[in-house]
């Protein structure tokens, strides 16, 4: 049994939180910056450099690339041959408290749905947890704007509604969606599974690196599909027109119910931000 | 060339653009989302004094991260300017002429921007580490409480806008979307 402790937990959740905010992952400023070579139109083209720009800023002076600094999603995959000594679970928000606070991030959490009191510290985080084998613990955190988040739908398709029930369902969120996401959007799909399996893999599917692709070749080739057929949809970067609607897709797929076809769609904005450790 | 503009905005000037403008705002301007739009709206409905005067006011939907120590602000992009659809027309009514948010907005809105002579401008969503540098000055002048949805004072330079949606209703959602696919044949 590898020992760990919470407080080595603790600070590692609290650098990825501050880091996540402020620099944006190298894939998506590759995607970004490969979008606006490939954006013809010239209004489009001027928004992509002022968000090339902005992250830029960010980087320079550590500043939030967003003043939407999310809820923190937390994803972890713990080793079954790490003891961790002390309260995981608690020792992540406690990171996720300090990294709000050391790194001036904004406080964007209700402690309740309907009262609406802000908790002060953006805690608690969304934690998600997958046991697998060896001896490390893999964390990543995931700030998660609501801008886009509210974009989001689901959707329990019947199986003979097949795959242009699914290819309709995408568009028609991403249509719905419009401006309001900040686009040029990334869109994670997960298909299959239940309710609830359908709406964290299109979670999980935001966190693929930009450009990486399902590594079943059929999935693999309708995220290309997809990408094609939104970015001839014309809304282009924030709304005003051109081809970057959208800078990549992916989906994530399991099996399901003999009745059941779950679709899930989760949508980031530019800004989608992650940041991974292994301990 | 952008249009420069100095805050307050005038029912007259706002009725002069039109969708599509590039603007460069300065002057004082108001940030307020959810929250302090609900608060405003009930002292409005009570016939009691708001913390501000609306006459001619452009206000910013956007709640900042905290400022570092010597800065004036910190990040500050847009908001999704939807939410604040419930509000604005009494805001509108009561003297309001400029927003500033991002994405859709309701036929209520839209009604009442035609109705009192009014405009919707957007900001880049996503980029509030640049615009933020556009912010000189800050100053919570009502609802502390509510942390990053209290009302503040800004002073700004040069802030940059686009036109959205004009007083009489045209909308570069629509307009640019409609340009960029007739390009492409």
């Amino acid at each position: 049994m590898r020992e760990m402790t919470a407080q080595q937990i603790t600070d590692v959740v609290r650098r990825l939180c501050m880091e996540a905010n402020c620099h944006l992952p190298q894939d998506m400023k590759a995607r970004i910056e490969e979008s606006r070579d490939q954006e013809s139109w010239p209004q489009a083209r001027e928004i992509l450099e002022r968000i090339i720009e902005n992250y830029r800023i960010a980087d320079a002076h550590d500043r939030p690339i967003c003043q939407d600094t999310g809820m923190a999603c937390v994803f972890v995959k713990v080793g079954q041959e790490v003891h961790i000594q002390g309260n995981l679970t608690e020792a992540i928000h406690e990171g996720v408290r300090q990294g709000y606070d050391q790194g001036y991030l904004r406080k964007s959490v209700v402690r309740d749905p309907l009262d609406r009191v802000n908790t002060g510290d953006n805690t608690p985080a969304m934690i998600y947890y997958d046991l697998v084998p060896g001896d490390r613990v893999e964390i990543t955190v995931a700030p998660k704007g609501f801008g886009s988040e509210n974009m989001s739908q689901i959707k329990m398709l019947k199986p003979s509604d097949g795959l242009q029930g699914v290819k309709d369902f995408i568009l028609k969120a991403v249509e719905d969606a419009g401006p309001n996401p900040c686009p040029p959007i990334v869109v994670g799909v997960g298909v299959g599974g239940t309710f609830d399996k359908a709406a964290l893999m299109a979670k999980q599917a935001l966190l693929r690196p930009a450009g990486s692709h399902n590594p079943v070749p059929f999935y693999a080739q309708l995220e290309e599909e997809m990408l094609e057929a939104i970015n001839r949809l014309g809304m282009g970067p924030q709304g005003f027109g051109g081809k970057t609607t959208a800078l990549a897709v992916n989906i994530e797929q399991c099996p399901t119910h003999i009745a059941g076809l779950p679709v899930a769609v989760n949508i980031n904005c530019h800004v989608t931000r992650h940041q991974t450790e292994v301990l | 060339m952008p249009i420069s503009l100095t805050t307050p905005l005038s029912r007259e000037q706002a009725r002069t653009l039109k969708a599509g403008d590039s603007c460069l705002l300065s002057g004082v301007i108001y940030t307020a989302r959810d929250a302090a739009h609900k608060r405003l709206c009930d002292l409005a409905a009570q016939g009691k004094e708001l913390p501000l005067d609306l006459k001619d006011a452009v206000i910013y939907f956007v709640g900042p991260t905290p400022a570092r120590p010597g800065e004036a602000i910190g990040s500050a992009g847009p908001t999704t300017s939807y939410r604040m659809d419930a509000y604005s027309p009494t805001l509108i009514a009561l003297g309001q002429t400029g927003m500033i948010g991002k994405g859709k907005r309701g036929l209520e809105v839209i009604d009442a921007m035609k109705t009192h002579g009014a405009v919707y401008f957007g900001a880049i969503g996503g980029c509030g580490a640049l615009l933020s540098q556009c912010i000189k000055k800050a100053e919570i002048i009502a609802y502390e409480d509510l942390g990053a949805e209290a009302i503040r004072r800004l002073e700004v330079e040069n802030f940059p806008v686009v036109v959205v949606i004009d007083s009489q209703g045209n909308n570069l959602y629509e307009t640019g979307r409609a340009g960029y696919l007739e390009s492409q044949g």
